[in-house]
């Protein structure tokens, strides 16, 4: 048997895919030690420029590689047994310290798993470490991580954006194969979009959120960063499906979703949202997404126009619905059981200070933005409404999926912005999302793909599907990709050998 | 001053006797358990974790509302009720809004001899919080928090405010407190915390305005609610007579001190900012588990009153005392199954006055008791054939009632069968007139009471064990005779 055996150390491993690591793992030519000291040694090297990771975790990973190992050697593998993988540090890991990057959790180790992570672990997944994130979620560059920021690979000055961007940079800079983040109103789509990864958002109850510490409860959802669409598939399949722990968990067969991956595009109708074409969008940006639309026709796609008129505002109706889940979700923080105490004269004081210096700024915005939507006599004009728009905003991609197979749109109105720029105006970072938070706001299902560059960084496809119809993005995401040679570009990272 | 009328309203917690608690795996029956000995990351609240809905405790929060007279929708959900304290650990209570389970019903209850009704506004279904203990630890004052409640099934149900004394506050509440007992939906243990009350109390001017009201939280006795109202009707009146109005607030009870306490004023009430429950779907139930649940309630307090005045002819008195626990008119039926020959009215009697009085006495419901239906029926059977006398029954009962020894056992050991052989008892007696020649002189000189100090003397010298029914036969016998 061929083994790799010396050329490991020549042999670029750092972009490798889960089904090629799976290929080598399954015959014996590389095990998922060697595999997982790969990773782990990237990770030394790279992650110091890159920020990408709150906690390695290197013993775990190595007794999990060593476990898998075994596993393989039974011949029991599974696609994702021995393969490193991170985790958004928002997943609940027991005993591994879990802080949503905040502060008020800086040294909460939770006792219990995920139900993703428990997936995970018994699909024989090997844990890197837990990444870097916008504090409770809330961002989108990861500069409100409250234990510094992360640097986009493709220009470390730039932010990989976020909340999900430390799990995008790892992929990105290939720290990681893959890894799992949380999606809100864009936090997966729009870091992959600015990270030349892919993202994908599962229909809000496809993954089980038992264990993902809430943002905002209906609309938070569980999904892979990877740098392939057949490898998003792939861990897709491993987390999706029902779960008795979430009440909200679809109870709904998990297909194989690499099945359909090569079916191809031909006679698909895909439409494109007039309202998402608004001047907001980078003309570098617009020209991508142009192109990805002809390319689509190209491949025998039948390209339509849509309307979705209840876009702008889904944007407002964003801002009421989360900000108020999240005050409530974020009440437990209060210095009694267990994260951060800050001491008082009395309780109310000692849930002030803690509070006080536990959340940072972004965090305090939001929850006071709750708290106000949700007050007595501003109920029915901010949360009921919002609601009720809610409804409508569903309503018109119920209206479009009547006409169309799927949507293509942009996935961030603009390439990775430059560290600092926009955290001094909350409104200018809010705008960041506006081409992903509609599909939170229906509660159905899109992917992020690599599109092509705009002044050399990457930009993002978006193909938005039915509620539980992902092997039908998947499948169109794939067919680009086929087509493209975007996902194979390396972002230029210097990093000293 | 003008005439005013007291306007009571009851709002009525009840933890349910479930397995688990409402939305996690853990045990609901936490009392006398080591401090947060039953609590996981669902009911501590720990970051990540998500409700799942207990089943029973829906299905016995409708059997409620049914039993209450309530209309029950079909469709009903969960809102978040938003307030910071140290016993609710996700920072939000899971409670019902705007959608109860049940809704505009009624009870029934007694008051003076009459029978009065009660509207019931609504009763929903929510989670019981932590309890905050505060206390000193090696010299330092601190406050505690055991979440072993935390997450326990709660059932809350509001009244209409249609009382109108604090006694008919308390008999409702006694007759709400028997309904959920019948159900099988609570222990109706108030000692235990098992079911409480807020009360809201107003006094109502004649002109038909509304008084100003006030609600005092935390009732866990029927005294206290009785009490706390009075008291508080008291304090509103003079309040008024001195011309100063009422404020409305929450009070809270001393029960050492038998004074209400204002705790919170209007303006710093909570706004509890309520919205729907995101991590629960709607509670959606079919219109045929709402009809499954109503016909299959248990038989409740009133249906039982008339059916044992009925089945066996007791009196209304006894029938109300039977079925106010609901133990009582169970162990009397059990009676009566495992001994069909005695008669119902006896029984009646006998677990009414004796078997109630020794269940006060020691302080404990029958059923912790260790008697049972089954030996106390075989009780009775010794009464009703004369083997022993009743005086020596109700001791044999006290025995039975401590130990849980059949009663055969007991009679054998101290000796407490009645002599009831015929020649026995004519021996006895011929000896006593033998060694009283006077007294047999006194009687037949037309002496008052002398037969009765005769048989008081024939009982001693059996050690009271000779029946009095058959010496008194033979004594008058004999008596008679020897003229």
């Amino acid at each position: 048997m061929a083994r790799l055996g010396k050329n490991l150390t020549t042999m670029d491993l750092s972009y490798i895919s889960i089904s090629d690591s799976a290929n080598l793992l399954a015959g014996r030519e590389l095990s998922s030690l060697e595999l997982t000291r790969y990773a782990l040694e990237r990770i030394e090297r790279v992650d110091p420029h890159v920020g990408a990771f709150l906690l390695p975790t290197p013993e775990v990973a190595l007794q999990q590689a060593a476990a898998a190992d075994e596993r393989l050697a039974r011949g029991l593998g599974g696609p994702l047994t021995g393969i490193p993988m991170a985790l958004k540090d928002i997943l609940s890991t027991d005993g591994i310290r879990t802080t949503c990057g905040s502060r008020i959790l800086a040294d909460y180790v939770p006792k219990y798993d995920a139900t993703v992570v428990e997936r995970l672990r018994a699909a024989g997944a090997v844990l890197l470490g837990k990444t870097n994130m916008d504090e409770f979620a809330m961002g989108s560059s990861t500069e409100n991580s409250a234990f510094g920021p992360v640097h986009n690979p493709w220009d470390l000055t730039r932010v990989p954006g976020g909340s999900s961007g430390g799990s995008a940079a790892a992929v990105a800079a290939g720290e990681t194969i893959y890894a799992l983040g949380t999606d809100t109103g864009g936090s997966i789509r729009q870091p992959a979009a600015l990270t030349g990864t892919v993202g994908l958002k599962p229909t809000y109850g496809r993954v089980s959120r038992y264990g993902l510490v809430a943002f905002a409860s209906s609309l938070d959802q569980i999904g892979p960063l990877t740098r392939s669409v057949e490898d998003a598939a792939i861990v897709l399949g491993a987390i999706a499906g029902y779960d008795p722990r979430d009440s909200t968990a679809l109870d709904a067969p998990v297909p194989d979703y690499t099945a359909a991956l090569s079916a191809g595009v031909r006679e698909l109708r895909l439409g494109v949202p007039r309202e998402y074409l608004s001047e907001g969008l980078a003309p570098g940006v617009r020209d991508v997404f142009m192109q990805a639309c002809r390319l689509y026709q190209d491949l025998g796609a039948k390209i339509d126009e849509v309307s979705l008129p209840y876009t702008e505002y889904a944007l407002s109706t964003y801002y009421i619905i989360s900000p108020a889940e999240a005050m409530a979700n974020l009440a437990r923080y209060d210095g009694v059981r267990y994260g951060l105490t800050v001491e008082g004269e009395d309780v109310w004081q000692m849930y002030a200070h803690t509070r006080d210096q536990g959340f940072g700024k972004e965090v305090k915005r939001r929850i006071l933005l709750g708290t106000y939507a949700l007050s007595s006599g501003y109920y029915d004009a901010y949360y009921l409404k919002a609601q009720r728009v809610r409804t409508l905003v569903r309503r018109d991609f119920e209206a479009a999926f009547e006409r169309v197979d799927a949507i293509l749109a942009p996935t961030s109105p603009t390439v990775a912005f430059r560290l600092g720029e926009r955290v001094s105006n909350p409104l200018e970072m809010y705008l960041s999302d506006v081409y992903t938070v509609p599909i939170n706001i229906a509660g159905i299902c899109a992917i992020s793909i690599p599109g092509g560059f705009s002044e050399d960084l990457p930009v993002g496809v978006q193909i938005v599907g039915k509620p539980l119809d992902e092997p039908a993005i998947l499948r169109i995401a794939a067919a680009f990709e086929r087509a493209t040679p975007f996902h194979r570009q390396r972002p230029p990272l210097q990093v000293p050998v | 001053m003008s005439e005013v009328s007291p306007v009571i309203g009851l709002e009525v917690h009840a933890q349910l006797l479930t397995r688990s608690k409402m939305f996690c795996g853990c045990a609901a029956k936490y009392f006398d358990a080591p401090p947060n000995s039953h609590v996981c990351a669902i009911c501590a609240g720990m970051p990540g974790s998500l409700p799942v809905i207990n089943r029973t405790a829906v299905h016995y929060t409708v059997s409620t509302a049914l039993a209450l007279n309530c209309t029950v929708e079909t469709e009903s959900k969960f809102d978040r009720k938003n307030y910071s304290y140290p016993d609710i650990p996700k920072g939000y209570q899971i409670s019902q809004y705007d959608m109860p389970i049940g809704r505009n019903g009624w009870l029934d209850y007694r008051l003076d001899g009459q029978t009065l009704r009660c509207g019931i506004t609504r009763v929903h279904l929510e989670e019981d919080t932590g309890k905050s203990l505060h206390t000193t630890v090696d010299g330092r004052e601190v406050s505690l928090v055991d979440y072993n409640r935390s997450g326990v099934p709660l059932m809350e149900i509001v009244t209409e405010p249609q009382l109108s004394s604090p006694g008919a506050a308390r008999q409702f509440f006694e007759a709400l407190r028997q309904l959920l007992v019948y159900l099988g939906v609570s222990d109706g243990k108030l000692q235990e915390g098992s079911m409480r009350a807020d009360v809201n109390v107003s006094l109502a001017p004649a002109n038909g305005a509304p008084g100003t009201k006030v609600e005092i939280k935390n009732l866990n006795s029927f005294r206290s609610v009785e009490r706390a109202l009075a008291f508080e009707l008291e304090r509103q009146r003079e309040s008024l007579a001195n011309g100063k109005p009422i404020v409305q607030e929450t009070r809270g009870w001393s029960e050492e001190r038998g004074i209400t306490i204002s705790q919170r004023t209007k303006e710093y009430a909570h706004d509890y900012r309520y919205f729907p429950e995101p991590d629960l779907p709607p509670l959606i139930m079919t219109r045929a588990l709402v009809d499954e649940l109503e016909a299959s309630l248990p038989e409740l307090p009133a249906q039982r009153l008339d059916r044992l005045q009925n089945e066996y002819a007791l009196s209304t008195y006894t029938a109300r005392v039977l079925t106010g626990e609901k133990e009582l008119s169970e162990f009397f039926e059990e009676v009566l199954r495992t001994a069909p020959e005695l008669q119902p009215v006896t029984v009646a009697n006998w677990v009414t006055g004796d078997l109630v009085r020794l269940s006060k006495d020691s302080a404990r419901p029958v059923s912790e008791s260790r008697i049972s239906p089954a030996s106390f029926g075989r009780l009775l059977l010794l009464v009703q054939s004369n083997a022993i006398s009743g005086t020596a029954a109700k001791q044999v009962l006290e025995a039975m009632f401590e130990t849980g020894e059949d009663p055969h056992v007991i009679v054998n050991r101290q000796d407490l069968g009645q002599i009831v052989e015929p020649t026995a008892l004519k021996a006895l007696v011929e000896r006593v007139l033998d060694e009283n020649p006077e007294m047999v002189a006194d009687y037949r000189r037309g002496k008052i009471n002398v037969d009765k100090a005769l048989m008081g003397k024939i009982i001693a010298s059996s050690k009271g064990k000779a029946s009095p029914q058959l010496v008194t036969e033979i004594l008058q016998r004999k008596l008679a005779s020897d003229i």
